[in-house]
This record gives C-alpha cells, sequence and structure tokens, in this order.
C-alpha cells in the first residue's frame, strides 16, 4: 500500500476561483479522505443589513453574489413583501421573472465554460462563454448592467421593460437554442470530455436526499426537487415547464441537467415576452416600516435552493436577515463524493456544484470549547477581571 | 573554412540560433491557430500581430525574481533546465539540413536523436523531485508515469519508416521516397504518422494530455516552484523540444528535408509548420484525460496501432516490393 500523503488545496490554488480550504489524504493518486474549511470570505453581509432600512438591503444583499445576485435580491423581496402582505402587480412578477431566467441561464452557461476548463477543455470553455455574452447583453439591454442588476425592488422591479427591449431579447433566443443543442451534443459525445464526466464524482439518490443537497446537483442525483415548482413563487404557477432530472448520479449528469435547464428556461423566457401583462410593474404604495413578524421565502437560484429568513420588528430596519445560500447545501456532499476517485477528479468534482463560496461564507464562533482550552468571558465576569486588573496594576480602586 | 561552417552549423543554423527563433516563432504559431480555433485573437499586439510574444515572454521571465524553494536541492534544482535545454538543443543538431558529415548523420543518428528526446522528461521529473513541494512531487510522478505510457508507441512509430528504408538514419530515411521513387510508402504510414503527432503530444505534455501540468489539478505540476531565469529556460526548452520533436516527424514521415540549404530549409520550415498545425488541433479538440486514461489509451489503441503498422510494412517488405 501506498504512503499516505497529505494534500492540501487552498485557500489559493488555480483551480478555485474564490477562497476556500481543502484537505485531501492520497495515496499515489487515489484520494482516501476529504476535509474542507470554508470562512475566508465572510463579510458579514447580514449583519450589515441589521443596520440599513429594507431598500438599503436591497443592495447590500445584491453583493453576496456575482452571479446569481438577482436571486437573493428576489428572496428577500418576497419574503419582505410577505411581511408586509404585498399583492403584487402581474406584469411586475413577470419582469422579476424573466430576469430569473436570464440569470439562471447566463449561470449556467458560466458553469459550463468553468467546468469545460477544469477538465482542460479550454476550446469549449471559450466558445460557451462567447455565447453567454448574449445573455448578458439581453440583461443589459433591461437593466443596463451585467452583473448586479439592481433590478427588484419591494413591490415589484424598477424598470419597464419596452416593446423595442422586448423583441431584442425574443431574437436572441433562438440563436442561443441552436447553440445550446451544439453543446448539449458535445457533451454527450466529444469522448474525452465524456471519459472525464462520466462516472466521476458520484452521489446516490438516497445520498443526495440525506445530504439534503439542493439544485441541479440533487436533481443530477435524481431527486425530483424543484423550489419553482414546490413552493411557487414569482411568476412561475403561470408558466409550463419541466422540472429537469437526471439518474445518472455524476457529473455526466449534472452537465446534462444544466444544458436541458437552459433549454427550459429559454422557452420560459418565450412564454414570459409572449403572454407579459399590461399594468404597473410595481405596486403603487408600499410602506418603509415593516409590522413586526418573520417570513421565510424559498427561491430556486441557478445554483439551487436559496432560503432567506427576514424578521422585522414593526421599524424601517429588519431585526434579523438570514441567508442559506445552496452551495452551503451542497458543499458537504460534493467534498465527500471525491473520496475513492483521482487526485485529477478534484477540481470537477468540486466544480460539479457550482461552489460559491463567499455566498456560503459564514463564522462560527465556538462557545466554551473545553477541549482546546478557550473559555468564554461573560460581562460580568470581564467587568471584575477590569476593576481587578486596575487594582493590582496601577492602584486604582473603582 | 571547415571550422567556420562547423561554428555557424552549431551557433546558427540549425544550431542554437535558428532553433530559438524558429522554435519562439513555432509557439506563435501554435498560440495563434488554438486561439483562433477557440474564437479568440490570440496575441497581437507585441510585433507584427504578436509574433514576438513568445520572444516578449521568455525576455520577462528571464529579468524577474529567481526563487529556490528552502528545502530544495539547490544545485540539482538549477541545473535541471540546463540539462534538458541542452538535451533537446543537441537532439536539434541531427535534424538533416545542410552540412551532413559523419559527426552529425549517421546510422542510428534517430536512435541517439529520440534518446535525447527523453531527456527532458526525466529532468523535469527530477525537477520536480528535487524542489520538495506536493505539487511538484505529484507532477514529477506523473511524467515519468506517462513517459512509460507513450514512449513506446512513440518509438514505434518513429522506427516504421526506418524499417521502410531499412536504415536508422534521418537523413537516408527522409530521402527514402525521392531515391527509391517509391511515393507510395508514405500514404501506407498514414497509421504510424497518427501515433506519432499524439505520442508527440504527450512528449510535449499539452492538451489532451498535459497531465504532468494539468494547471487546475497540480498547479504548475513539476515547474510549481521555478520562477525567472530557470523557467525560462524551461520554456525555452518547451519550444524547442516542439520544433525538434514536429521536425523529427515530418522528416521521416514527410519526405524529408532535401535539396540543398535554400530548398532544405524551407521544406523543414513549410513540414514542421504543418505538423505544429495538427497538433494545435489536436489541441483545441480535446479535453484533458486522466492519467490512468492516458496509459490505458496508449497500451490498448497507440501501442497496437503501431504494431499493426509495423506488420503492415514488414508484409508488403515480405512481398519484395520495397
Amino acid at each position: 500500500m501506498a504512503e499516505t500523503i497529505h494534500l492540501p488545496i487552498g485557500p489559493q490554488h488555480p483551480f478555485l476561483k474564490e477562497p476556500a480550504k481543502f484537505d485531501f489524504d492520497i495515496q499515489g493518486e487515489e484520494i482516501v479522505g476529504a476535509r474542507m474549511n470554508i470562512g475566508y470570505n465572510h463579510r458579514g453581509l447580514e449583519k450589515l443589513c441589521e443596520e440599513r432600512n429594507y431598500y438599503q438591503c436591497l443592495y447590500i444583499l445584491e453583493r453576496i453574489c456575482g452571479i446569481c445576485s438577482h436571486s437573493h435580491t428576489t428572496a428577500f423581496c418576497q419574503a419582505t413583501e410577505k411581511l408586509l402582505g404585498l399583492e403584487l402587480p402581474k406584469r411586475g412578477l413577470y419582469l422579476r421573472t424573466l430576469v430569473c431566467e436570464l440569470e439562471r441561464l447566463h449561470s449556467h452557461l458560466l458553469w459550463i465554460g468553468v467546468a469545460a476548463h477544469e477538465v482542460g477543455f479550454d476550446s469549449l470553455f471559450m466558445l460557451v462563454w462567447r455565447d453567454r455574452e448574449l445573455v448578458m447583453d439581453a440583461l443589459e439591454a433591461i437593466s443596463g448592467n451585467r452583473v448586479n442588476y439592481a433590478f427588484n425592488t419591494i413591490g415589484g422591479v424598477r424598470r419597464d421593460l419596452s416593446d423595442e427591449q422586448r423583441k431584442k431579447i425574443l431574437a436572441l433566443l433562438q440563436p442561443l437554442i441552436d447553440r445550446l443543442e451544439y453543446y448539449t451534443n458535445i457533451g454527450s459525445h466529444e469522448p474525452s470530455f465524456e471519459a472525464r464526466v462520466r462516472g466521476v464524482g458520484r452521489l446516490s439518490k438516497q445520498h443526495a436526499i440525506d445530504m439534503c443537497t439542493v439544485g441541479p446537483f440533487a436533481r443530477a442525483s435524481g431527486v425530483d426537487r424543484d423550489a419553482r415548482r414546490d413552493a411557487p413563487h414569482a411568476a412561475y404557477p403561470d408558466l409550463e415547464f419541466k422540472v429537469i432530472t437526471s439518474e445518472e448520479c455524476d457529473i455526466f449528469g449534472r452537465v446534462l441537467v444544466r444544458v436541458l435547464e437552459m433549454v427550459e428556461s429559454c422557452k420560459m423566457i418565450k412564454q414570459i415576452l409572449d403572454g407579459l401583462p399590461e399594468g404597473d410593474f410595481v405596486a403603487p404604495k408600499v410602506m418603509r416600516r415593516v409590522p413586526a413578524g418573520a417570513a421565510i421565502s424559498y427561491y430556486e437560484a441557478p445554483r439551487g435552493e436559496d432560503i432567506h429568513y427576514v424578521r422585522g420588528n414593526g421599524t424601517e430596519k429588519p431585526e434579523r436577515v438570514k441567508v442559506r445560500a445552496p452551495t452551503m447545501a451542497n458543499l458537504e456532499a460534493a467534498c465527500e463524493s471525491v473520496v475513492g476517485s483521482f487526485v485529477a477528479d478534484i477540481p470537477i468534482a468540486i466544480a460539479s456544484i457550482d461552489p460559491c463560496f463567499s455566498c456560503t461564507d459564514r463564522t462560527s464562533v465556538v462557545l466554551n470549547d473545553r477541549r482546546r482550552g478557550r473559555r468564554v468571558t461573560t460581562w460580568g465576569e470581564l467587568r471584575t477581571y477590569g476593576i481587578d486588573w486596575y487594582r493590582r496594576n496601577r492602584g486604582i480602586h473603582f | 573554412m571547415n571550422a567556420l561552417k562547423v561554428a555557424l552549423y552549431l551557433l546558427v543554423f540549425p544550431g542554437f540560433a535558428f532553433q530559438s527563433v524558429f522554435s519562439t516563432w513555432l509557439e506563435w504559431l501554435d498560440r495563434k491557430l488554438y486561439a483562433r480555433m477557440q474564437n479568440r485573437r490570440g496575441p497581437l499586439y507585441t510585433g507584427w500581430s504578436g509574433m514576438m510574444q513568445p520572444v516578449a515572454d521568455i525576455i520577462k521571465l528571464l529579468a524577474k525574481e529567481d526563487i529556490t524553494p528552502a528545502h530544495a536541492d539547490r544545485k540539482a534544482f538549477a541545473f535541471m533546465p540546463v540539462l534538458s535545454l541542452a538535451a533537446v538543443i543537441t537532439a536539434g543538431l541531427y535534424i538533416p539540413v545542410w552540412h551532413l558529415s559523419k559527426f552529425n548523420s549517421f546510422e542510428g543518428d534517430i536512435v541517439v536523436v529520440a534518446y535525447l528526446l527523453t531527456i527532458p522528461s526525466f529532468s523535469l521529473f527530477l525537477a520536480g523531485w528535487f524542489s520538495v513541494s506536493p505539487y511538484s512531487l505529484l507532477g514529477g510522478t506523473r511524467v515519468l508515469t506517462q513517459l512509460f505510457a507513450y514512449e513506446v508507441p512513440f518509438f514505434l512509430a518513429v522506427l516504421t519508416p526506418a524499417v521502410v528504408s531499412g536504415s536508422w538514419r534521418i537523413a537516408t530515411i527522409g530521402a527514402y521516397p525521392w531515391t527509391s521513387g517509391h511515393w507510395w510508402v508514405m500514404p501506407i504510414q498514414i497509421i504510424a504518422f497518427g501515433v506519432a503527432i499524439l505520442t508527440l503530444q504527450a512528449k510535449l505534455e499539452r492538451v489532451p494530455f498535459d497531465i504532468p501540468e494539468a494547471e487546475t489539478e497540480v498547479v504548475g505540476g513539476p515547474l510549481t516552484e521555478y520562477s525567472g531565469k530557470k523557467l525560462a529556460l524551461f520554456r525555452l526548452q518547451k519550444d524547442i523540444l516542439m520544433y525538434v520533436g514536429s521536425a523529427l516527424v515530418a522528416c521521416v514521415f514527410l519526405g524529408g528535408f532535401r535539396g540543398g540549404l535554400l530548398l532544405g530549409t524551407l521544406q523543414l520550415v513549410l513540414k514542421t509548420m504543418f505538423v505544429v498545425a495538427l497538433l494545435s488541433v489536436v489541441r483545441a479538440a480535446c479535453a484533458r484525460i486522466r492519467i490512468d486514461q492516458l496509459v490505458s489509451f496508449s497500451w490498448r489503441w497507440l501501442a497496437p496501432a503501431s504494431i499493426v503498422q509495423f506488420l503492415i510494412v514488414l508484409l508488403i517488405k515480405a512481398k519484395g516490393a520495397m
């Protein structure tokens, strides 16, 4: 038996787009153990939200993730609207969903490029990212921005869609669907690519359910779960779409699910643009003070189910905002699925969940950790200690 | 006069100067073709449509800080780039273009070239070994594993034309279709040519066989710890290896570089460009495969294919047709 070598990957490594730490035990090229650690990118956005009003929170939450920025604002808006008991105008919901689906398209295209790069297929990477520009152009035409669209607001959306813009987006769809067909073909028929993704990073259906995985990662293991259908929100109840699942249980399945989901997204966009209702795009009167109470909202982000919890306390500022980004749910399962495969499979297996570490990073403080000898000092103890310290060292008696 | 000629041969053409200039130009060609196949522009700014980019890269590296890891074996660490560069430049001297004498063109020089072209792989492995870092070690081990996979098919493929011509001298092998008049021997070696292209790709560690230096897996592979001048030497070595490998394949399979200095050089340039273009196509069309997949691919497909080619050639030879 070969000697076990410890292979650290991260916090900085070419395959990681954001800092995270993975530790692998390898024997030759085979992985026998995997551990992970996140928290290098914690920005404290949840805490920041507690000191801003709801509208300012939108701009903070938009910056949780650079790829699915619309997802987080949508989830937050939905929770806030629930608290306010707002009824949204149909056009606003449709426009919100339009950007959601465009965002899913560009996120999945980005992922396919990244996955191709992880297995050294740079030609596919370049071509996919070229076509992603079509979607980015559409998003720019709608919102004026390519990344953080600032499109959502509480009670609807911030901009209307003109007929000209509508036609422009419709014209983009057909070439995109053609290209997607081509990529499906490459993904399932190019032998060197297939050899790298088939049977790699296996995650059985039962395991996927046990580990609470979400999104395309879970759907590729045959878990038929999609918040768009199961927890209806935005305009999804009005739209016809299939929830794509695959029984492949490996990275090949994840590629397939994402590509087919993009085709579904294109169809949805067409439905939205064809049946765009007339009327307001934002609710006419929205209270700035949000009543006390708590709300949870589900949203199917490109990477999976995004959950926001918002607690209002009757003021203009939320008392608590809690974000559970989809990467959090998937990361452990992905790390575990690597064990038993080869070192060469690490990048693609981790990347197969489309990780977004900065979305998911959080710090945890261990209270009274006896094992490491750390103790938490209470306020009273600190006060006594302070008084004691000054009396002994400075001769000051309080 | 003769001494001058020898000096010219060693230092200018086809020695060091020509090899460095032409091989960096070939790198530009490869990068440009690769970029165009990916719908990119490729190098653009340094020189005419970016032609000087590879040279600029190497000069930039030469000027950069040169770091030796604290735990590395200092002497061996510094020696490896020099050794591999020397090996490939020496191999390049046996590419028969002009001034053929008994020193640079003799029976068995094809074996010498094949042997010299193996040294870079070993020095890469040792470079990884001596730099003492997990990525370098892993990359170095992969270099060696990969060597065992592609080396035998490469030898078999390159030696097929030698069997056809009945000579172990590169110049004679290349000239065989001209001297014997049997032009049909070139198309019947298509299998060996294909195997040679693929194994050359593996030797050069390019996609789909860039396993030892797969960026997303082992950072830079054996070269992870290299920087500055030493890395520049390794890069130049890689370019020259590409030139020498392509020139060797072009010479033995595509009819050699006969016709004196001018015509010979022209043929050398064009045929080598053709081989490099093929290498670029392979690079653009594939994903990187795993090391175990490479080994099984080599022994299951490439080695049998070259043996089949051998059999075809031997059967034709037994019939007395050549």
